[in-house]
């Protein structure tokens, strides 16, 4: 009875050594809760008829009704495919290609070039969105683009690029790996910099080829680092970046282009079908959410690495 | 010790490894290239598919246009202000709750340290968050662009763990033997010593809130307090270059318009990049830690 008493006084005690620290995480966490906390609570708009005049609270509960109306939808089927399609892609393409090129960046001797291609691969990382998106554009005009220059230049026919749905998932990919496998490649190159010299100084005079040592040393040590980026990637497999589609898209491609993302913002926000958007968007995070911890439980029994 | 001789299979391997780099590079470079000599060419050049590598008839004529395009000016001047604004926000919010974090024996870290994670993996989405600035009457002005989404969770634990690493428990013991308590610690001496993060910090908000356009295409309304990416998107995505010249080759000049918008656009980006790539580059290392 003591040892509780004790941990009691103990427990203030620890409260009041620490009353500076909390006053400071005071604002950060008051933020989280108005900014974060808050609009969780207003999810529950998924579960009700919104109605703006009465507010969040006094709208009627509908239960699942504006889920069971995206499901029997048609678009629901579409979305789901196109968001996979792109997500996929990217995950198969992009990203094996920024752990392919850190590995080619760590084979470079010279530190001085070494140091010229990261600066030129991080570059695009920078530029924004919007930006990028009038560059696709621009390179890929039926009249100027180079693209379609070149395929000109070569006796072809050119290519009217953004009013072809099927090309759109395999544009937003290059879009894609054009601005971020640089960027995306720091972080195995990161992890290369904490590999032990020895090994490869053993494996040099085992007589091992550069191929091998890559194969056999570099891979294996990053390979922790590499498995929680694709558990994250996973979990994040139903989100695309719909904010370049939403840029780049045309409703003449929307058969192709139309992600989940995208689809919240015109019926929810410009259709004002606060109700069903919110609904769509949380059955998203919530299928998010449920790949994640898939992944992780999964990855944990296989490989000893996960995320917690 | 390193004038050990290639052999056949590892020469092969360099150079295939050089050349695909090179590759890489030259792809990443070539459309920005094209870009800025497309600015500077003479327009009509630039319409029949002229312009390939440098610019073909040097002129500023499209950079007349686009300075003077009405808008560019009055959203340049909003984006700087929301991006120091914005940029303040964040660091102060990621500071503040960086630094209790990174305390061992601060009262409440596993509960605050949850409250920040779950942020990460779950959230209340678009709609919701617009109902929320909207009850907040800030439709429309800076906080809506400010606010919502300002503090990174990610930036939080990198920064976290640089406190961890590099403001040791002796040094607190001893300022708090002179009297000093945690606020006047951290301020004192705990931030002197985290220029460089702080600098990461600075660099990698403020670029974001520079490039940001989303919360202000859901949030404002009147195009005289549009940040310079909206704008961007009328020009560049909607294609509407003719506002700007007036006259009937509007037609003419309108892609290149786009080509020197992006540079204009770009520019103060790129010319800081050189200097801070090793910043972001660091700010990623430290990230990349297990804290």
């Amino acid at each position: 009875m003591k040892s509780v008493e004790n941990n009691k006084k103990h427990w203030r005690q620890r409260a009041y050594r620490s009353r500076y620290l909390l006053m400071m995480m005071m604002v950060p966490f008051l933020y989280l809760i108005i900014f974060q906390y808050v609009p969780m609570y207003g999810v529950q708009i998924a579960f009700r008829d919104y109605n703006p005049y009465v507010g969040i609270l006094k709208s009627p509960w509908v239960g699942f009704a504006h889920f069971i109306d995206f499901f029997q939808s048609t678009y629901f089927f579409r979305l789901l495919r196109n968001t996979l399609t792109i997500s996929l892609l990217q995950l198969i393409v992009a990203f094996p290609a920024a752990v392919i090129l850190a590995l080619m960046i760590n084979e470079l001797q010279n530190k001085l070039i070494q140091r010229a291609v990261q600066t030129i691969a991080y570059l695009p990382h920078f530029i924004s969105t919007v930006v990028v998106a009038g560059l696709v554009l621009s390179v890929l005009s039926t009249r100027t683009g180079i693209v379609n220059q070149a395929i000109k230049a070569l006796g072809m026919e050119e290519i009217s690029f953004m009013t072809q749905s099927k090309m759109f998932p395999f544009i937003i990919l290059f879009a894609e790996i054009w601005q971020n496998t640089g960027w995306g490649s720091i972080i195995y190159l990161a992890a290369m910099t904490a590999i032990d010299p020895a090994l490869y100084e053993a494996a040099i005079v085992d007589g091992a080829s550069r191929w091998e040592q890559v194969w056999n040393i570099t891979l294996p040590c990053i390979l922790p680092t590499i498995i929680i980026q694709f558990i994250l990637k996973v979990g994040g497999l139903f989100t695309v970046g719909y904010q370049k589609i939403l840029l780049l898209y045309n409703p003449q491609i929307y058969e192709n282009a139309d992600v989940i993302g995208t689809y919240v913002y015109r019926r929810g926000l410009m259709g004002l079908e606060y109700s069903f958007g919110a609904a769509v968007d949380l059955f998203n995070t919530v299928l998010n959410l449920i790949m994640l911890l898939v992944f992780n439980a999964i990855c944990r029994k296989v490989s000893d690495t996960s995320l917690w | 010790m390193k004038t050990q001789k290639l052999s056949v299979g590892d020469k092969i391997f360099k150079t295939a490894n050089g050349l695909l780099l090179i590759i890489f590079c030259a792809l990443i470079l070539y459309p920005l290239l094209w870009i800025v000599s497309g600015s500077f060419s003479d327009p009509f050049a630039l319409m029949t598919g002229k312009v390939h590598l440098w610019p073909v008839n040097p002129t500023l004529r499209l950079y007349k246009v686009v300075f003077m395009h009405p808008d560019i000016w009055t959203s340049y001047g909003n984006t700087i202000v929301y991006t120091i604004v914005g940029t303040f926000i964040s660091v102060a919010l990621t500071c503040l709750a960086a630094y209790p974090l990174s305390r061992q024996e601060f009262f409440g870290k596993k509960f605050f340290t949850a409250v920040l994670m779950i942020t990460m993996f779950f959230s209340g989405g678009m709609i919701p968050t617009f109902l929320l600035v909207q009850q907040l009457n800030m439709l429309d002005t800076i906080w809506a662009i400010v606010l919502p989404g300002s503090m990174s969770v990610y930036n939080t634990i990198v920064m976290r763990t640089f406190f961890i690493t590099t403001i040791p428990k002796d040094l607190e013991d001893s300022a708090f033997l002179d009297g000093a308590n945690d606020i006047q610690f951290f301020g004192k001496i705990a931030l002197p010593l985290s220029k460089a993060i702080m600098a990461v910090m600075v660099l990698f908000y403020g670029v974001t809130h520079w490039n940001s356009w989303f919360s202000a295409f859901l949030y404002m309304s009147s195009r005289e307090r549009y940040p310079l990416q909206l704008i961007l998107r009328e020009i560049l995505i909607q294609g509407n270059t003719s506002i700007a010249g007036g006259g009937g080759d509007n037609d003419l000049i309108g892609e290149g318009v786009k080509f020197a918008t992006m540079v204009v656009a770009t520019v103060p980006i790129m010319c800081l990049y050189p200097f801070l790539q090793k910043y972001f580059t660091k700010g990623v290392m430290i990230g990349s830690l297990k804290g």
